[in-house]
């Protein structure tokens, strides 16, 4: 069978080279392009898999020891305005960072503004790994802390009016009403003063304007603490045992 | 045995090209030809995508890409292989070991260049830097002025390569960083406008270096809605002297390559394969004995 295929492809060369000679001479040069699928027709060279091996073998050790438990289903989706998973997101970042941030300045961080569509995946029930981390946020993005004047934080509030969503959030206290209009809004709870000054850590993908949230570009001052929101996550199934993660009242909305 | 295989596939994936080429090899042993072979954004995929992947199961994989190149090598020694940037992350490889995998393999592939993306600095400066030494082939950047940065003299402006006595001339041009990485990682890596810098580094490959061939490896994107944004196809149309831009950066599957015309109406090729090392590039260049491919006149069958 494939002998007979490499013959007849032989016998359709030979006329096909006949046609291109007396083609070739009025041209003197030709160019062809294509593009060659690397799909499993092609073997693996077994030199350069045994070459991969040790640093897969390695990555996937580190990747998929357990770091902790998780006792239920985790999406982003479960929830209106506020979800477990992000809560889970906010505070960690909040737990993980206000250490780092306090050390360096000595100012505490009021609040953690993140965005749902930077969740990049749900957490199965079952044993937690780093390879989770890498699931939930596989991009380098480092948290960054901003401080932002009292306006910028009520534009924070017109915006999430607007975008109506569980963007994850850790020491702000919101209540809407069912037009989504703010009823309160609360950092560690006591109302937004225009007149004072914020610091909320956030990621840079956000600070630069990522999702539309111009009030985190061009704060009074940018802190970069070096941590990226990923390690954070890591660092943070390291610590616990079993991952706390429920819905509640931070962000709701009363009909 | 393994050569009938991949015959077998050549046929199958691209019938026409594959006679083409093989009956000039057959026919025309005086005629040189030249095998450029080519991958952009790999992304730190060394393994396959997962056989749950949405869109690409079981693709990709740089055990299977070694084998490809390791046949077309035997079938034309007269080859190159190139890359057009973002070599790096997208896997945990990347997180884990910071490309150091991914310039060895691709060394031990025996690539001969490439160039840079934006995602190769997202280690910052240094970061690219320290795994430099694991690459043995050349990063070639014509655009990007490190003078002022620790990668000042790490890269080349352009590089030739002599094959069958066939002069390649290769140049690089990325895309612009600023807005698109954070300004630490980059430093003081200045951005020169493309076009200019494409024009000047035609002028000296075929005027000083007298090269026979014309190779764009390029990070600028293949094209955008907002038609001046600098891309592939505006610098195809701007230019001169270029046979052809091996694009990267917008993830662009092109099944086969684009005809454009350059400044004086000469065929110019543009190619890109996507990402994730799915697909090999494959340009095979037909010469005649005084190494020309008379470009106007040049029968491109794609």
């Amino acid at each position: 069978m494939t002998f007979r295929f490499f013959s007849i492809l032989l016998l359709l060369l030979s006329l096909v080279a006949c046609k291109n000679n007396a083609h070739i001479t009025s041209s003197p040069s030709r160019i062809t392009g294509k593009r060659i699928s690397i799909d499993k027709t092609i073997p693996a060279n077994s030199e350069i898999e045994a070459f991969i091996k040790p640093y897969a073998i390695h990555l996937n050790n580190t990747l998929d020891s357990t770091l902790a438990f998780n006792p239920s289903n985790l999406s982003k989706s479960d929830g209106k305005l506020n979800t477990a998973l992000g809560n889970m997101m906010a505070d960690l970042v909040m737990e993980q960072a206000n250490p780092i941030f306090s050390s360096r300045t000595g100012n505490k961080i009021d609040m953690v503004l993140l965005n749902k569509g930077g969740i990049r995946s749900g957490i199965g029930k079952g044993a937690v790994t780093s390879r989770t981390g890498f699931q939930l946020m596989p991009f380098e993005n480092e948290i960054v802390v901003v401080q932002i004047s009292g306006e910028k934080m009520l534009e924070m509030i017109s915006y999430l009016e607007e975008a109506k969503t569980a963007h994850p959030i850790s020491g702000l206290e919101l209540k809407v009403d069912k037009d989504f209009k703010t009823i309160s809004a609360n950092i560690q709870g006591e109302s937004i003063k225009p007149e004072k000054t914020y610091f909320v850590a956030t990621s840079d993908y956000l600070q630069q304007g990522g999702d539309n949230m111009v009030f985190l570009k061009n704060p009074i001052n940018l802190y970069k603490i070096d941590y990226k929101l990923r390690n954070a996550i890591i660092d943070h199934f390291k610590k616990v045992d079993t991952l706390k993660a429920s819905i509640d009242n931070r962000y709701i909305q009363i009909p | 045995m393994k050569r009938r295989n991949f015959i077998q596939q050549t046929a199958a994936t691209g019938a026409f090209i594959g006679l083409g080429g093989l009956s000039l090899s057959f026919s025309e042993k005086a005629k040189k030809h030249i095998t450029i072979l080519h991958t952009n954004d790999v992304h730190s995929h060394i393994e396959p995508l997962g056989p749950n992947d949405p869109r690409n199961p079981n693709m990709g994989g740089v055990a299977r890409r070694a084998t490809l190149v390791e046949q077309i090598r035997a079938e034309n020694p007269n080859t190159l292989l190139l890359d057009a940037g973002d070599i790096f992350q997208g896997t945990p490889y990347f997180n884990f070991y910071g490309g150091e995998l991914e310039f060895k393999l691709m060394s031990k592939l025996k690539y001969d260049a490439a160039t840079l993306g934006n995602h190769d600095f997202d280690n910052g400066l240094s970061g690219l830097l320290s795994q430099m030494p694991h690459a043995e082939f050349d990063f070639i950047s014509s655009n990007y002025d490190f003078s002022n940065t620790i990668l000042n003299g790490q890269t080349s402006p352009f590089k030739t390569f002599m094959k069958d006595g066939v002069k390649i001339g290769v140049f690089g041009v990325g895309v612009e960083l600023k807005g698109l990485v954070n300004e630490s990682l980059y430093k003081e890596t200045k951005y020169l406008d493309p076009v200019e810098i494409a024009t000047e580094m035609t002028r000296i490959l075929k005027q000083e270096q007298k090269c026979d061939l014309v190779i764009c490896l390029s990070h600028l994107g293949y094209e955008y809605k907002n038609e001046s944004k600098i891309s592939d196809v505006l610098l195809a149309t701007q230019t001169k002297d270029i046979d052809l831009i091996i694009g990267g950066h917008t993830h662009t599957f092109l099944d086969k390559p684009t005809i454009l015309k350059n400044l004086e109406g000469k065929k110019v090729l543009v190619n890109q394969v996507g990402c994730y090392g799915l697909y090999l590039g494959r340009i095979d260049f037909y010469l005649d004995h005084e190494n020309k491919i008379d470009s106007s006149g040049v029968s491109i069958g794609i």
